[in-house]
């Protein structure tokens, strides 16, 4: 038998995009479950059964104390019921376990802002140390607008490697990157972990909004941990699956498959590569 | 003891909540601060040792990266005034809870029954020491009263040591539940006393019905039997109140109407809804014959029609105008997650695939002096609009398709539309999933969120006029994400075949969904002393009639009872089994195994007596206006655009998350740079399918000054008018009617109901026409009659408002057609005629005339020209299509003309029109059923053949040239103005909002 790459999209408790990020999976070529979190939590469904782990994007409790920080609580605390070998598990025992293997992780927005608060974006020295986080947009309001986004060709990311730029839509709140630091801004542009920038439609990374829609230090729209197999990014790639889904699709001449499945893709081939 | 946790941004990071609160207190109050500052306060009352506070504090409380925190001592320095806003014992706290769940996880450990966390707000000014001032700016802006308490502090008032003092908002109850009866042998002024004081809005003629009824003798007997004596309880009176309410009983679309038209013809209409709406849709599926596509009409919370063989398309819009009036935020929040409800309640349920959302406000630049308790309409603006906001986007339900219609009446009430749709499969266990029925035994579980003392009354409010007296507890706050969980586990509770029936709990709570599904049984039990509470001290009726939101009741088997517990417990949501329906025939509610409540089901559903409404119908004089043309009709053009009605809604729209689920194929913003104003919205809801829903509206009340008749006729045409322009399919299409009335109903308070009254039968008169002319079915609508504003000597009545909701189908979304011009060189068509109709049109109305010709629709040659535009679409030989509404011709041709980002030039010789008509007439006249069509130059011939023997005009063509050139009768140039111009104008107006 043939091994196929098998995905999971996290669903439940506020998030929303689990049933698109699950389509842009199959389309790239992967055996897909959305599972919502109940069931890994009564140990019914292992992280580690996977190669391709999606956390979508969507209100993870509300973000109620500032996006995903209460979703970012449950994973590092919440423990997993079941068999006597699962009770000293929590969900992130089973994520470290996870990452170990070399697997694939993709955080689309409020997922994005989970793995930054949850400290496993840029983890530039490993473990879960938060460095970064996301917060309110400058302008203080939600915004849904398409942008352009440049990838720096030289970063790890396993998800764009062969692309230059992306056009995709943004639909957030709090999407503002802050690192503690500017000496972990600094080592963030050193190491090329800064995979997206927003830019103009001449691919400048830039500050002005709205081509910038909340005002991201460096431009950053995404970024990912050293090994390039982490990546988080607040623009919407599963909502860019198909021409019909471009907001000039009906004056432009486009290919057919929309540009955000081509990270979907990257991801799948990667791991057809290197893990399977 | 209770803790007090206090979260600040670090000193060198900006403030942007902050920043935006400072910049809203100069616009909207006049006052200039230097600066804002936020901090989040979280009072913990619970058992906690430090270290877990601590914990908590560092944790899920603040971000380490920009934030810090104090425990039990202030944070706030440097600056020279405190606000602290926090919510009123008892009101929804979202935030509180979700902090109390973030403890749970991290300590391990469950909070006992009153343990709990409150959020609050505190604003640091600078710039600010007059305490006068500052309690404006809390009053006026920062907090509203009802749902909200505040503390004001000067720099010098705050405690250095423990800052704020610590206050925890519980709520404190010691009364005892009990069941008060009531004698009603009394006076008629004394009946109404009860009714008035208790909020029931019943009026004299029912509670002379429930007087007899209580006093029968063998009603007498039966109650004895169950312990009950000769009086009526309170939870009867209260359900009676709820059931027999107009906002549940929709008394007045029931009423029997004497209607006299204008030559003294008497009529007498025995319900308006049975007669035009049901008649209409009846009709309608008569002349579609084996066609019909309607699968469930009226009967349920939503209406549901084909959408192909496997799915069906379920939608429903709402109104929530009373508690938007009150708290515009929480109102209008409600009201999305409301409605959102009645899709999952809908048949066996449906996933919710895209909201809709229609406002009328009254200008937020308004500059007048407010009678009490009314709310300024830029409050109302921003409120509504970031309750739709956190409605929508929380939920993870795109919100694609609206408008904002401006009014200087909806000052005395808002109107705030709310519209779902979803998708449910045709077949669910080999049984249709849009019906659904109770069996004798089932058990009545309500799921979701707990009961509480929000929303009582909600539904007999709404049924009055806006009073002093209007009760703070008719506010809630919905929470979208309990919701969201309740929604997750109903669907795979529905897959697995876990119920048999589902409702939702909106109006009148328990006693309306428990009620309305017992009528398939004929009987319930229901123990009101098993459902979870959200604090101590409810009384029994307050738990029957109680309005908290994100609750569902369903009817469960016995023997998957266990199951669907077990699923909701497991995926955190509650479920709590209330009792049985019965076959008794009794609404028999019990508290502690004390019959409480024990009606007849045939009383409770059926007793309502019928109204008599008179309704007299007189033509009003009224006049052409008698202005000269102006000489500038690019400056015309320009204020028109500029017009709330007409200018753009970007800054709203994009707040708005209109792109979640993947669906959404033509945008409310299209064009070359992203922001012409789509006409529809089109929605794929499969993503493996290209079938998309169309989804567009109507909505007029500008013309009900003249005539309600051609109101509704012109929402109607509006309506499908849109929906046909992206290539929404004409004959496979539904409508929706939501009413929105000012009191109908002769009375001292309304001497003019006869008129009002008569406006209503126009228009409903209008809708039976018209959906049977254009062979649209009504699948669902609701009427709100009672949106009038009555304090001491001032009254506000709205003017006469429908909105007209449309739905169908495109059976390739790949052939939808967006309204922005796509090349130059293509050919402009006009369809359809354009006559002298600027009666309540914008362009009158900003000459300060209302004027009499009101825009009549003729609904055969419309018809036939949408099939028509169809056909064309379905050919790929349209390159553009816009409807032409507000402002017509004029600013049809702007707007696609600068979404397109290229010129047109037209010759307003070649229009189609009746008689001579003067230029200013024929550029702004708002005739309907008209369509503005741009085609590539080679598809002339195809096109023109397919109009043939139709009003199809060639009138000009798309250009290079960024500006907009508009030659006249005699060839001269009419208007000559630049797309940018254009554009500015109408942007300006609202973006900053």
């Amino acid at each position: 038998m043939v091994k196929t790459v098998k995905a999971i999209v996290i669903s439940g408790n506020g998030t929303n995009c689990e049933r698109e990020v699950a389509h842009a999976c199959r389309l790239a070529g992967a055996d897909t479950d959305i599972v919502h979190i109940a069931e890994l939590l009564a140990g019914r469904v292992n992280l580690n059964d996977y190669h391709f782990l999606n956390l979508a994007g969507g209100f993870l409790d509300g973000d109620d104390l500032g996006s995903a920080k209460a979703g970012a609580n449950r994973l590092l605390h919440a423990r997993v019921a079941g068999d006597s070998v699962a009770q000293t598990q929590s969900l992130a025992d089973q994520l470290k376990e996870f990452i170990a293997a070399g697997k694939l992780v993709m955080g689309v927005c409020n997922g994005f802002q989970l793995l930054v608060k949850m400290g496993l974006l840029p983890a530039i020295d490993g473990g879960f140390q938060q460095t970064c986080t996301l917060t309110n947009n400058e302008g203080g309001r939600f915004e849904n607008r398409w942008s352009w986004l440049r990838i720096d060709p030289e970063s790890p990311c396993v998800y764009t490697r062969g692309l230059n730029g992306l056009y995709l839509p943004v639909r957030h709140g709090e999407g503002k990157f802050v690192t503690d630091s500017p000496k972990t801004l600094q080592q963030l542009e050193k190491l090329h972990l800064t995979v997206m920038k927003y830019a103009d439609c001449d691919l400048h990374p830039t500050m002005d909004f709205p081509d910038n829609p909340n005002g991201s230090q460096g431009s950053i729209a995404g970024i990912c941990d050293p090994t390039g197999r982490l990546f988080g990014l607040m623009p919407h790639p599963e909502a860019y699956t198909h021409r019909t889904h471009h907001p000039r699709w009906t004056r432009e001449t486009l290919p057919e498959e929309g540009m955000g499945l081509l990270l979907y893709r990257n991801a799948v081939g990667f791991i057809e590569k290197e893990l399977l | 003891m209770a803790w007090r946790i206090v979260v600040g941004l670090k000193g060198n990071v900006k403030d942007a909540r902050g920043e935006r609160i400072l910049r809203e207190i100069r616009e909207h109050l006049n006052i200039n601060l230097h600066s804002v500052r936020t901090l989040d306060v979280y009072t913990v009352d619970s058992v906690l040792s430090e270290d877990e506070v601590k914990q908590a504090a560092a944790g899920p409380f603040s971000d380490p990266v920009i934030q810090e925190y104090a425990i039990n001592q202030p944070l706030a320095s440097g600056f020279d005034m405190l606000i602290e806003v926090g919510f009123r014992p008892g009101v929804t706290d979202n935030t509180g809870r979700t902090a109390k769940e973030a403890i749970q996880y991290l300590t391990g450990r469950q909070f006992v029954a009153d343990e709990a966390v409150y959020t609050s707000t505190q604003y640091l000014f600078t710039g600010l020491t007059d305490k006068i001032i500052a309690e404006k700016i809390a009053a006026d802006f920062l907090a509203n009263g009802l749902i909200q308490h505040w503390t004001t502090l000067s720099a010098d008032e705050l405690d250095p040591l423990v800052g704020v003092s610590i206050t925890v908002p519980k709520v404190v109850s010691d009364t005892a539940p009990t069941v008060r009866t009531l004698s009603l042998e009394l006076t008629d002024k004394e009946l109404l006393d009860i009714s008035r004081q208790g909020m029931l809005a019943l009026n004299l003629e029912e509670m002379h019905k429930i007087k007899r009824h209580i006093a029968d003798s063998k009603v007498v007997t039966e109650r004895q039997k169950v312990g009950l004596g000769a009086e009526l309880t309170d939870v009867e009176l209260e359900t009676l109140a709820q059931t027999w309410s107009e906002h549940c009983k929709h008394k007045i679309f029931s009423a029997k109407i004497e209607y006299e038209d204008e030559n003294g013809n008497l009529q007498i209409i025995d319900s308006l809804f049975k007669t035009y709406i049901v008649g209409a849709t009846e009709k309608v599926r008569e002349n579609l014959g084996k066609d019909d596509y309607c699968l469930s009409v009226f009967k349920d919370n939503a209406g549901v029609i084909e959408f192909n063989t496997d799915w069906s398309v379920v939608f429903k819009v709402e109104t929530h105008n009373s508690p938007s009036a009150l708290d515009p935020y929480g109102g209008a929040l409600t009201g999305i997650v409301g409605v959102n409800r009645d899709g999952m309640g809908t048949g066996m349920g449906a996933r919710l695939i895209f909201n809709t959302d229609v406002f009328c406000f009254a200008s937020p630049f308004l500059e007048k002096e407010l009678p009490p308790r009314l709310l300024h309409p830029r409050r109302i603006f921003d409120g509504v609009v970031e309750g739709v906001e956190h409605g929508g986007n929380k939920s993870g339900i795109p919100t694609i398709n609206g408008s904002i219609v401006f009014d200087e009446r909806f000052v005395g009430k808002p109107l705030v539309y709310c519209g779902t749709a979803s998708l449910m499969p045709r077949m669910l266990h080999g049984e249709p999933c849009h019906e659904k029925s109770v069996l004798v035994g089932d058990h009545i579980v309500m799921t979701g969120g707990l009961i509480g003392k929000d929303g009582i009354h909600g539904a007999t409010f709404s049924s009055e006029e806006l009073h002093e007296g209007s009760p703070v507890t008719a506010v809630q706050i919905g929470d979208p994400i309990t919701q969201r969980k309740m929604f997750d586990f109903l669907i795979i509770a529905r897959d697995r075949g876990l119920y048999n029936s589902i409702t939702d709990n909106g109006a009148g709570g328990l006693s309306s969904s428990v009620g309305e599904m017992a009528e398939d049984t004929g009987g319930l039990e229901l123990h009101l002393d098993r459902a979870p509470l959200k604090y101590p001290g409810l009384q029994p009726w307050e738990i029957l009639i109680s309005e908290a939101q994100e609750r569902m009741t369903l009817a469960v088997p016995e023997d998957k009872l266990e199951e669907f517990i077990s699923l909701a417990t497991e995926m955190d949501v509650e479920a709590t089994d209330l009792g049985t329906f019965t076959d008794s025939g009794y609404f028999h509610c019990l508290y502690e195994g004390k019959t409480v409540s024990y009606l007849s089901m045939d009383f409770v559903h059926e007793g309502v007596p019928q109204m008599v409404i008179p309704a007299k119908w007189e033509l009003k004089e009224l006049f052409e206006p008698d202005f000269e043309q102006p000489e500038n009709l690019g400056k015309e053009l320009k204020q028109l655009l500029s017009r709330l009605n007409i200018c753009s809604k970007e800054s709203v729209v994009r707040r708005y998350d209109h792109e979640v689920q993947a669906g959404t194929v033509i945008k409310p913003l299209m064009g070359v740079a992203n922001d012409g104003p789509s006409d529809a919205a089109v929605y794929r809801p499969l993503l493996d399918s290209f079938e998309g829903v169309v989804v567009s509206h109507g909505i007029c009340p500008n013309y009900s000054d003249i005539d309600t008749y051609h109101m509704m006729a012109c929402a109607i045409d509006e309506g499908l008018r849109n929906y046909v322009a992206v290539g929404g399919n004409i004959d496979h299409v539904a409508g929706l009617d939501n009413f929105c009335w000012c009191d109908p109903v002769e009375s001292e308070k309304t001497p003019d109901g006869r008129h009002k009254a008569a406006q209503l039968v126009r228009a409903n008169q209008a809708l039976y026409d018209y959906c049977v002319a254009y062979g649209v079915p009504l699948i669902s609508g609701k009427d709100s009659m009672k949106n009038d504003y009555q304090i001491a000597g001032t009254k506000i009545s709205i003017p006469p408002t429908v909105l007209f909701s449309v739905i169908g189908k495109i059976a390739d979304a790949r052939k939808a057609v967006s309204m922005d011009v796509k090349r130059a060189g293509d050919l402009v068509y006009l369809l359809g005629t354009t006559t002298d109709e600027l009666g309540g049109s914008e362009y009158y109305a900003q000459h300060g005339e209302l004027g009499s010709q009101v825009p009549q629709v003729d609904a055969e040659p419309a018809l036939l020209r949408y099939r028509t535009l169809n056909q064309a679409q379905q050919q790929n030989i349209v390159a553009s299509c816009h409807d032409l509404s507000d402002g017509g011709l004029g600013v049809a041709l702007a707007e696609s003309a600068f979404a397109g980002g290229f010129g047109i030039q037209i010759e307003l010789s070649y229009l189609d029109a009746e008689q001579a008509i003067r230029e200013d007439k024929l550029l702004f006249s708002e005739s309907q059923s008209r369509l503005l069509v741009t085609i590539p130059a080679k598809n002339k011939d195809t096109f023109e053949a397919l109009f043939s023997g139709q009003s199809c005009r060639c009138i000009g063509q798309v250009i290079e040239q960024s500006n907009l050139i508009i030659n006249g009768l005699h060839g001269q140039s009419l208007v000559h103005e630049t797309l940018e111009h254009l554009k500015q104008a109408w942007q300006a107006p609202l973006r900053e909002m």
